[in-house]
């Protein structure tokens, strides 16, 4: 049995990490929509209150302004909602910062199902798949509040647009100190060799760790791989999860039309082609509820990826 | 090297090189095939005085640290900035002649990582001042005193984000902002007063704090004297509310909605070159449109 990991905030980690490279680095300014408390950016705020720029309740002059404060080398952190930002301000993240392909950072906060009982309006499942069409952008979501302190290093090495994701929950902490974070990269969290389950965000990695348990007393070997970076997406790791285990899972807490699940499925199809199952939101709204409940109502929990994991061996090609 | 307002500006230059742009912008839309006269026209007096008086900034070295930005948010208008750009020397008048052609520097809607003396791109209307704003921050808070000009379109005021970004300016009292708006009272479907009004402009803009000049979008002397103004306006962003005419300059399109986005042919651009002089004080439809 795995043991039951200690539950942290991301959006915290991210926060600390800001407050602790704006130290290093002078350049770093924060702009919020009046969400500060709740993206906790009012932690930078804080401590660099000069370099910190609530814009009002204005989510396209955020990124706009972003993108000014950018053109002087300063390097803006954009945060609000994952529904507003990149809903609200598309057009502004595609012409203005990413054909510009200015070095600002965005950070879309509650992302997913889980952001519970505020509903459908909040919970952002859309995100990824309008972001990833836009060429210069690079996309992640860091799965723990570990991995977020390191994906935030990262993202600042890193010169030019990138969105990081996060949750609005606790969530497990499954990666440890010691790992490697490398934008593109993705992490192996258990060895498997009959499927591949490959996850973004701990809270659903940690259903596939549940899975993938439960698969073992089966008698199915399951990899488990943390897929950080929707964009770009690693193929590597792709190509070698079909060719080893011949099957895949795709598992995220976003609609399956145009997130992750959808990369990894159009690198497949172009390289190895391997029968892919795809747990997510299926095509409709969210809806009110308790985390937990709302894993169960939409599929995400260990025993939907189990199923999931089944049917994708059960398609293999036969020798 | 820059041009600008340590010496006299000589108005009877600005008024060639405005002349020189007005030909620059009919020739390279000629060649391109497609473009947007009508809203680069109407704003080739502005651009003359800006680049050849007003402006702090060197062709030889377009990302000078110390220059004052220009923020070009009616992308479609590139015609009068490259024309100025060319004019200036940020690179040569004939290949303004590239314009909307396959890898050339000069695309349909301007590129920031193209062009020299570009400094945003755009073309979806209603980020230029946005961005303005955030560049203005951002000198602030290095010392600088470079100054940003940000051009719009009245049209363009109907996007709710430059109502975001108004509040921005004045807000954080960005006095080093000048904002432009092409007050020519045409759109793509019409008049602006038809499809959506904006009028009482300058009451608009001064209830959300802002220093407020109206003044003649073509007399040059006007706009110098609006430069000055807003030079020693402190406390406050400065918008320059222009009343101007579309395809001012070119008889046939004059204040007609259909020279927005339709090129001269052969023909007409040899008429519009030919008809093309100085012009002096309002048109007969600046006039009506002043009045509207
Ligand atoms: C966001 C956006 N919507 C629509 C357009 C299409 N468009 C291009 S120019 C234009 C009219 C602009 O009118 P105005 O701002 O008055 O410009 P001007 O008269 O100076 O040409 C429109 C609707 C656009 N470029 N961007
Ligand atoms: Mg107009």
């Amino acid at each position: 049995m795995i043991a039951v990991p200690e539950m942290k905030l991301t959006r915290e980690a991210l926060a600390d990490s800001l407050v602790r490279l704006g130290k290093i680095n002078k350049n770093i300014v924060v702009l919020d929509a009046d969400l500060a408390k709740s993206t906790l950016t009012n932690k930078f705020a804080k401590e660099y209150p000069d370099r910190f720029f609530d814009m009002g309740i204005a989510e396209q002059d955020v990124i706009a302004t972003a993108a000014g404060l950018a053109l002087t080398g300063k390097i803006p952190f954009c945060a609000t909602y994952g529904v507003f930002l990149p809903g609200r301000c598309w057009d502004q993240i595609r012409v203005s910062i990413c054909y510009a392909n200015l070095n600002v950072k965005l950070i879309a906060a509650h992302g997913g199902v889980s952001v519970g009982a505020d509903g459908a309006t909040h919970q952002a499942l859309e995100d990824i798949a309008m972001l990833r069409a836009i060429p210069n952008i690079v996309l992640l979501m860091p799965a723990d509040a570990i991995e977020m302190a390191k994906a935030a290093d990262a993202v600042l090495k890193h010169v030019g647009p990138v969105c990081i994701r996060m949750g609005r929950e606790k969530v497990p902490v499954i990666t440890k100190p010691e790992d490697k974070f490398e934008i593109g990269i993705a992490n192996v969290l258990l060895e498997g060799s009959d499927v591949t389950l490959i996850g973004q965000g701990s809270l659903i990695l940690y259903e596939c760790l549940l899975a993938a348990e439960e698969l073992k007393k089966k008698g199915i070997s399951a990899r488990v791989v943390n897929m950080h970076t929707s964009k770009p997406i690693d193929g590597k790791c792709i190509d070698k999860a079909a060719l080893e285990t011949g099957a895949i899972v795709t598992a995220e807490e976003h609609q399956v039309i145009g997130g992750m699940g959808s990369a990894v499925a159009e690198h497949c199809a172009k390289s190895i082609p391997t029968p892919i199952e795809f747990i997510g939101v299926q095509d409709r709204f969210g809806e009110s509820g308790t985390p937990k409940e709302l894993f169960e109502e939409f599929g995400l929990s260990a025993k939907f990826i189990i199923r999931a994991a089944e049917k994708a061996i059960s398609r293999k090609r036969k020798k | 090297m820059f041009q600008g307002k340590n010496g006299k500006p000589d108005i009877k230059y600005i008024k060639e090189k405005a002349m020189a742009i007005r030909k620059d912008i009919l020739e390279m839309l000629n060649a391109a095939g497609s473009g947007h006269p009508g809203g680069s026209l109407s704003a080739a007096d502005f651009f003359a005085a800006l680049y050849f008086a007003e402006l702090r900034h060197d062709p030889k070295n377009p990302k000078w640290p110390d220059r004052d930005r220009v923020f070009l948010s009616k992308g479609h208008a590139c015609p009068v900035l490259y024309a100025a750009l060319a004019e200036s020397g940020y690179f040569p008048v004939p290949e303004l002649l590239t314009l909307r052609k396959l890898h050339s520097r000069l695309q349909g809607h301007p590129h920031m990582l193209k062009t020299p003396g570009i400094e945003i791109s755009a073309g979806s209307l209603g980020q230029g001042l946005g961005i303005a704003n955030g560049t203005a921050i951002g000198l602030k808070m290095d010392g600088s005193d470079s100054r940003v000009f940000c051009v719009m379109g009245d049209g363009e005021l109907q996007e709710g984000s430059v109502w975001e970004a108004i509040m921005t300016s004045s807000h954080r009292k960005l006095d080093n902002l000048v904002a432009w708006v092409d007050y020519n009272n045409l759109q793509i479907d019409g008049k602006v007063e038809d499809v959506k009004g904006i009028a009482p402009l300058a009451e608009k803009f001064k209830a959300f704090n802002w220093h407020v000049i109206e003044i003649d979008g073509h007399s040059i002397e006007e706009t110098l004297k609006a430069f000055k103004e807003a030079r020693e306006t402190k406390g406050k962003p400065t918008m320059i509310v222009a009343k101007t005419e579309k395809g001012r300059g070119v008889c046939f399109m004059e204040n007609k909605p259909e020279w927005h986005g339709v090129v001269p042919n052969k023909e007409q651009l040899e008429e519009a070159l030919k008809g093309l002089c100085v012009i002096e004080g309002p048109s007969k439809s600046q006039i009506e449109n002043a009045d509207a």
